[in-house]
């Protein structure tokens, strides 16, 4: 097990590189530069802004000195579209906003969904099945960018019960309608993996001999059944938490939490180089790092896989 | 996004002589007998762009209107547009105004209590054009004359030789490199608010972060959140504090507009722009909350007018003057945007101070007349619905924008006959692609960085920086030099934007109007700036 961890590691220091290099040579052959607005500068104003951003050195050179600072000093340098302010501020300051609202919306996710699409499945062809299909059928069809400007139409403006946006330092009633947004097509499609994974599984040769065996049903379905039935929710469960913490735009958009998503977005459409750099970099490492405790939990799950 | 509001905050109204500054400084004009609201909190919405809270770097509208909250310049902008005393109490000028002498208040002080001196400007304008600085409007510094400022933006003198200095700690003198008369209405703009210099040493680029921020404005920044908010509270040090009301002001982030409305009808912010389109259903709904007042930009096309220019038709003046009269403006901005915005067939905004409009002869024809000259021409220049024009068209992608450009390719296609393919395009791949000149027709907007129509106008000059159509005439850049010492440079302009229509080099679509919902218990707005350059420190909030 360590031997894999470490070996996993290993292959992921090379991985980001590569994902370092590609980000650095998109951004460089994408049109445009950070400093352009719909009023061109003149020229000598515009050469004093690259050499104070060392953006008139060669790019071999901006990506050396780039990749020194990020493994050596841990410094993702300035952000070009905030003057006053450092990638590792940006980060700083979205990234924890991001992930509470995204982990948040991913417990409630799983473990609604995991329960909603169990239930289903063992009641199979029950009201509480059809119940739950529907919920999923419907939760699924309507996207977020729906859902958030319904919750705040109903929660903000007729009910008048919570803020329809704005974080407040993270305050219970502005993460309440960011979560709900974000978790219910999540939620949705892990009930639908769940129900299906868990009726194959409940359908099987060594479920039927449990059951002959005369075990009680709750035994059934919760040592033996669910445990297999949860890899392909799982497998599922990895990329969906990258997702949700690293935060969704839609999200950050609607609800003006000040989260890392809308950060990523804008600094892609500003050429904001070193933030979307940053933020590439923290995505990529989440997202190595997700994949990695996937396959621990399947191991853990499954003892037929060997790490 | 940057979008095309990208004016920088900036004094303005008629351009008079400086004898006619009022010489009492603005507040809060709370009329007797008024009851004010228990809660004094003005929260206003912008989009996800508050960037540097830094005087020498902001360069955006929004922004602006937060750093005018904590910085004050020698002049601010008055309810109407015209210059108040800020920092100054008043100023001297010399005969030709070239040489400007500034008296600074004793009352005025930074937030940390120190006194504000015309040292804190030398630096703050040296500041500005250093090249180490590197901001994106040095070149201010040099547009509204200060001597020396250009040189020193391109490294060949150094910022000590600004043509700025303290005679001493009250008393500011400013050396201009040409007459202006107009010169005390740049003061209102950002890039000349001063700077503490202490701080800004102690702490680098972090310098406006809230825990260490010092400003000299009427209220102290508490709290910066990029894609949240931003907040700033009543300066107790403010020279005139005791006339401030607001106590409290909120930049709001939201993005969108529609839940920017949703929020404002919530009662969550005070002001939210109107959602394109809305604007008929929502003054019919709320005529008390709905403005609509005009905006000083211009939307319109560019045409490439250099030899790299690849669709032989455009070459042809008679064809761009079809395609230019076939354009219904009136269906444009009654039918498509319909929020007050009015059509435009010359460059120049008809509310800049002292400009008066010339008559560009498209603009007095009926749509009929005009349609009729525009088969005229195209047929003239060989072309028409058996021999169809092909024309490519960019914008950035945007609902408005498509809708504009879907609804002129249908009128140039029924009326003339034109087959135009829209093509849309990321903001910054747009402006790469008009930059380099390397577009047909392209949309393009612009708005005046201050009150004198050379704001607009100057764009037509060959060396421009921002003439994306590559146009160049030389007599258009003769009479733009002349005006620059013309007394009264109004003819002058008249001719250039003449001489523009005639070529073509642009097509004039419409005046931006700002539509806006406000709640009725907030008071003091300016609604007769055209710069809508508001402080909060002249706002108050009455009891409902």
């Amino acid at each position: 097990m360590i031997a894999f961890i470490l070996r996993r590691l290993a292959v992921a220091i090379p991985t980001l590189l590569v994902l370092i290099v590609i980000s650095f040579i998109l951004m460089k052959v994408a049109p445009g530069n950070p400093f352009a607005g719909e009023k061109s500068v003149p020229q000598a104003v515009l050469d004093n802004i690259f050499a104070r951003y060392g953006l008139d050195k060669p790019a071999w050179q901006q990506l050396v000195e780039y990749v020194y600072n990020v493994v050596f000093r841990f410094d993702f340098g300035p952000s070009f579209q905030y003057r006053d302010r450092t990638v590792n501020d940006i980060i700083a300051q979205g990234f924890p906003v991001t992930f509470t609202y995204g982990a948040w919306a991913f417990l409630a996710a799983s473990l609604i969904g995991i329960a909603l699409g169990v239930v289903a499945a063992v009641k199979q062809n029950s009201w509480l099945d059809y119940l739950a299909v529907g919920f999923t059928i419907g939760a699924q069809v309507v996207p977020n960018f729906v859902m958030a400007p319904i919750l705040v139409l109903v929660f903000t403006l007729w009910l008048g019960w919570l803020p329809g946006g704005g974080w407040n330092g993270g305050h219970w009633s502005n993460v309440v309608l960011p979560v709900i947004a974000l978790a219910t097509s999540y939620l949705a499609n892990i009930a639908r993996i769940t129900r299906s994974s868990m009726l194959e599984v409940l359908n099987s040769n060594y479920i039927r001999t449990a059951r002959a065996k005369g075990l009680p049903s709750h035994q059934v379905i919760i040592k033996h059944a669910l445990r297999p039935a949860l890899l392909p929710v799982i497998s599922y469960l990895g990329p969906v938490f990258v997702g949700m913490v690293t935060g969704s735009v839609v999200i950050d958009l609607y609800f003006s939490t000040g989260g890392i998503g809308q950060a990523f977005v804008n600094s892609a459409l500003n050429r904001d180089y070193s933030t979307i750099l940053g933020i590439t970099i923290l995505l990529g490492a989440l997202t190595i790092t997700a994949n990695l405790v996937v396959d621990i939990l399947y191991a853990w799950i499954d003892p037929k896989i060997k790490l | 996004m940057k979008n095309q509001n990208l004016i920088a905050a900036f004094g303005l109204a008629a351009l008079l002589a400086s004898s006619a500054l009022s010489t009492g400084a603005l507040a809060a004009q709370v009329p007797e007998g008024t009851t004010l609201a228990a809660e004094q909190v003005f929260k206003y919405r912008v989009l996800d762009n508050i960037n540097a809270l830094d005087p020498q770097i902001v360069e955006d509208v929004e922004t602006s209107s937060v750093v005018r909250s904590l910085f004050e310049g020698l002049y601010n902008s008055g309810a109407d547009g015209n210059p108040v005393p800020g920092v100054a109490e008043s100023h001297t000028v010399n005969e030709d105004n070239t040489v400007y002498t500034f008296k600074i208040r004793d009352t005025a002080k930074w937030s940390n209590g120190d006194p504000v001196t015309a040292g804190d400007f030398v630096y703050a304008w040296q500041r500005a054009v250093d090249p180490a600085t590197a901001s994106n409007y040095a070149y201010f510094v040099g547009l509204v004359g200060v001597v020396n400022a250009d040189d020193i933006v391109a490294g060949t003198k150094t910022p000590d030789q600004l043509g700025v200095k303290a005679i001493d700690d009250k008393t500011l003198e400013v050396t201009l490199s040409f007459s202006s008369p107009w010169f005390v209405r740049s003061l209102s703009h950002a890039t000349l608010f001063p700077a503490p210099k202490a701080v800004v040493e102690q702490f680098g680029i972090e310098w406006t972060k809230p825990e260490n921020i010092v400003g000299n404005g009427a209220y102290v920044l508490t709290e910066n959140t990029p894609g949240e908010r931003v907040v700033a509270k009543r300066n107790p040090n403010y020279w005139d504090n005791e006339h401030t009301v607001i106590e409290e002001v909120q930049w709001l982030t939201i993005n969108d507009e529609n839940q920017g409305l949703t929020r404002w009808r919530a009662g969550e912010v005070d002001q939210t722009d109107v959602p394109a389109g809305q604007y008929p259903a929502l003054k019919a709904e709320l005529p008390d909350n709905t403005y609509s007042v005009p905006q000083f930009c211009t939307y319109y096309f560019s045409v490439n007018m250099t030899d790299k220019q690849p669709n032989e038709g455009l070459k042809d003046v008679k064809v761009r003057e079809a395609l230019n009269l076939a354009i219904d403006r009136d269906v444009i901005v009654n039918g498509v945007l319909q929020g007050g915005q009015t059509p435009a067939f010359s460059f120049a905004h008809p509310l800049t101070a002292g400009y008066t409009m010339p008559e560009i002869p498209a603009s007095t024809m009926t749509q009929a007349d005009r349609d009729a000259k525009a088969v005229e021409l195209m047929t003239e220049a060989g072309y028409g619905k058996d021999k169809p024009l092909t024309i490519n068209y960019i914008y950035n992608t945007s609902e408005a924008h498509k809708k504009i450009a879907t609804v002129v390719s249908q009128m140039w296609k029924e009326k003339l006959g034109v087959n135009m393919s829209l093509a849309d395009m990321e903001f910054q791949t747009l402006l790469d692609t008009r930059h380099s000149k390397t577009y047909e027709l392209a949309r393009n907007a612009w708005c005046g960085d201050y009150n004198e129509a050379s704001t607009f106008i100057s764009l037509h000059d060959s060396k421009s920086e921002q003439n994306d159509q590559g146009y160049a005439n030389a007599d258009v850049d003769k009479w733009l030099a002349e005006a620059k010492l013309a007394s009264d440079p109004n003819p002058l302009y008249a001719q250039v934007e003449q001489q523009v229509a005639t070529d073509v080099a642009i097509m004039p679509i419409y005046f931006y109007a700002k539509v806006f919902m406000q709640s009725s218990n907030v008071k003091g707005w300016p609604f007769d700036d055209v710069e809508q350059n508001w402080y909060a420190k002249d706002m108050y909030k009455v009891a409902e």
